[in-house]
């Protein structure tokens, strides 16, 4: 199986690199026709933080329904990449377009913290994530959906505080599919998460993706994620993607492959490397 | 159970599940040797007079209606002064929480003022108000106010930031926001504030009446003072530790239906 290493690969070869890869294909074969991500493009993109440059010119091409995952060293500028997409920060230089008009709704975000409402019990902290369907009729229905397909049903009456942290996050997850967003955008979401319940959310959020067919894009500092779930990954350094590297492995993917495992190390000895020139 | 107090225990420490009987054994206690102090002789009635005595006094003042109306009118203006400085403070505490601008225009002469004892404003109110029932009402008021403004203020400010970041982009408006996030997020330390504010309560009225008044329960304390009648004092003492436990239980029960989402308030 190829992997493909390259150093800022110009956004129309990333295009059809993703249209073109043979196995990038077969992934998209399965999953349902009713795939309704968005597109993403982004040229140019830059933001300071006062004097600190944290994106230096971001070029990126995202298919539809494309799993991308962002990697890079903490104060790389991956979680202000993701937060510019979200709409959480205003752009300095540059354009994010998705293709057409969006919903506030189409786009969701899922951080590291749950940022559930501690008084509200666990179906009502769900309906916020519709927005502003929240007080329509169906938005019981709707919410009672959403916690079904993260495998919370029995604790809709819950309050928040009695659920385990892997819970809660089930929970956030089902407050950020409930519109179904077609981008969602995942900061860190499993950090805080011990390593068994961190592997039954990756294989959660893998079968979600495949299910609804939204553009995602995960923020982690653990690379075996990244290559675990994502069909690309991004490393970033000093505000500019460094390599983009298309991960080819068939879904369900095996945890621990000697093919991950080894795209596992060499996107790690990029990150390290980076480290030993600075 | 308070916020505080119920913050869990460990188990080893933990009293067994007749709680609503444990509290009252040392107040019986103490009424039981303090009756046995006075029948036997140990302790002069022109000290304390025996609990019996206090009982008897109370019980003929209650027939004579005089004790229901002094309760009633304590408990008026207990009430009404908590309500008007309480609104006034919760308001300001809102406003200021809320808005950069009203808080740089007021906190700071709001901070200024706090710094004055209210009661010693009692020689100037009643040069304004003579020793009318507004007098009392705005003592009460004022004292009531700084508690409750002080945490409301607080509990807005120390909000989660992350709480209201998620309700933005989940696309709350702002009376959402206020609504679902901030008010609740809040509420907690607008407790805390309500119950010292009841304490405050229940201290400014008795100086005030004791002061200057012709009705209530610190009236009814002075008069009987006048006439010797030290088991009136006493009754009129006691009733003023009962109806600030009333209100304390008040404020609690109000925080167990409010707070049931707290970890604090959920059955372990």
């Amino acid at each position: 199986m190829q992997t493909a290493l390259r150093t800022s690969l110009p956004e129309t070869e990333l295009a059809s690199r993703a249209n073109f890869a043979p196995h990038a294909r077969v992934v998209r074969e399965e999953r349902p026709l009713h795939a309704s991500g968005l597109p993403l493009s982004i040229r140019g993109l830059r933001k300071s933080f006062g004097d600190n440059e944290v994106l230096r010119g971001i070029d990126l091409h995202i298919p539809a329904g494309q799993f991308v995952a962002i990697v890079g060293k903490s104060g790389c500028g991956k979680s202000t990449l993701l937060r510019l997409i979200a709409g959480l920060e205003k752009i300095d230089a540059g354009s994010i377009s998705f293709g057409q008009d969006i919903q506030p709704e189409d786009i969701r975000v899922m951080f590291q913290e749950p940022r559930l409402l501690p008084w509200a019990r666990v179906l009502a902290n769900v309906e916020v994530g519709l927005g502003r369907d929240r007080a329509s009729g169906d938005a019981h229905a709707r919410a009672e959906k959403a916690l079904i397909e993260v495998g919370l049903a029995d604790k809709r009456d819950q309050w928040p505080s009695v659920l385990s942290g892997g819970q809660k996050q089930r929970v956030a997850l089902g407050r950020a599919l409930v519109s179904r967003p077609r981008v969602l955008a995942f900061d860190e979401p499993l950090g805080a998460l011990d390593a068994l319940t961190r592997i039954s959310m990756q294989r959660l959020l893998e079968r979600v993706w495949r299910d609804q067919g939204f553009t995602a894009i995960l923020v982690t500092h653990d690379v075996s994620e990244a290559v675990a779930l994502a069909d690309r990954v991004l490393v970033i350094e000093e505000g500019r993607i460094a390599h983009d590297v298309t991960v080819n492995a068939a879904r369900p993917r095996q945890r621990g492959s000697a093919e991950l495992a080894g795209l596992e190390g060499s996107i790690l000895s990029h990150l390290l490397s980076a480290d030993d020139r600075t | 159970m308070s916020l505080i107090d119920s913050i869990s225990l460990p188990r080893s420490i933990r009293l067994p599940r007749a709680n609503g009987l444990i509290q009252w054994i040392v107040p019986l206690t103490i009424i039981a040797i303090w009756q046995a102090a006075s029948v036997t002789g140990f302790m002069p009635t022109r000290v304390l007079p025996a609990p019996s005595d206090v009982v008897l006094s109370g019980w003929k003042l209650l027939l004579s209606g005089e004790l229901v109306r002094n309760i009633w009118v304590s408990f008026w203006r207990a009430s009404i002064g908590f309500l008007i400085g309480g609104s006034i403070g919760f308001a300001f505490g809102l406003a200021n929480g809320l808005s950069q601008l009203s808080a740089k225009l007021t906190d700071t002469t709001l901070q200024m003022v706090r710094n004055v004892p209210h009661l010693a404003l009692i020689p100037l109110v009643i040069l304004w108000f003579g020793i009318d029932e507004s007098a009392k009402l705005f003592l009460v008021a004022l004292g009531v106010f700084f508690p409750i403004y002080l945490n409301t203020l607080h509990g807005i400010r120390t909000v989660d930031p992350q709480l209201i970041e998620m309700g933005r982009i989940y696309g709350m408006t702002d009376g959402e926001l206020f609504r679902r996030v901030i008010f609740p997020g809040a509420l907690p330390s607008i407790f805390v504030g309500i119950r010292f504010a009841l304490g405050i309560m229940w201290l400014t009225l008795i100086v005030a009446e004791t002061i200057a008044a012709s009705s209530g329960l610190g009236y009814m304390a002075m008069q009987a003072r006048e006439f010797m009648l030290i088991d009136v004092v006493v009754l009129s003492i006691l009733i003023y530790a009962l109806l600030g436990k009333l209100a304390d239980s008040a404020s609690r029960v109000l925080e167990r239906l409010t707070l049931s989402w707290h970890p604090a308030f959920q059955k372990r």
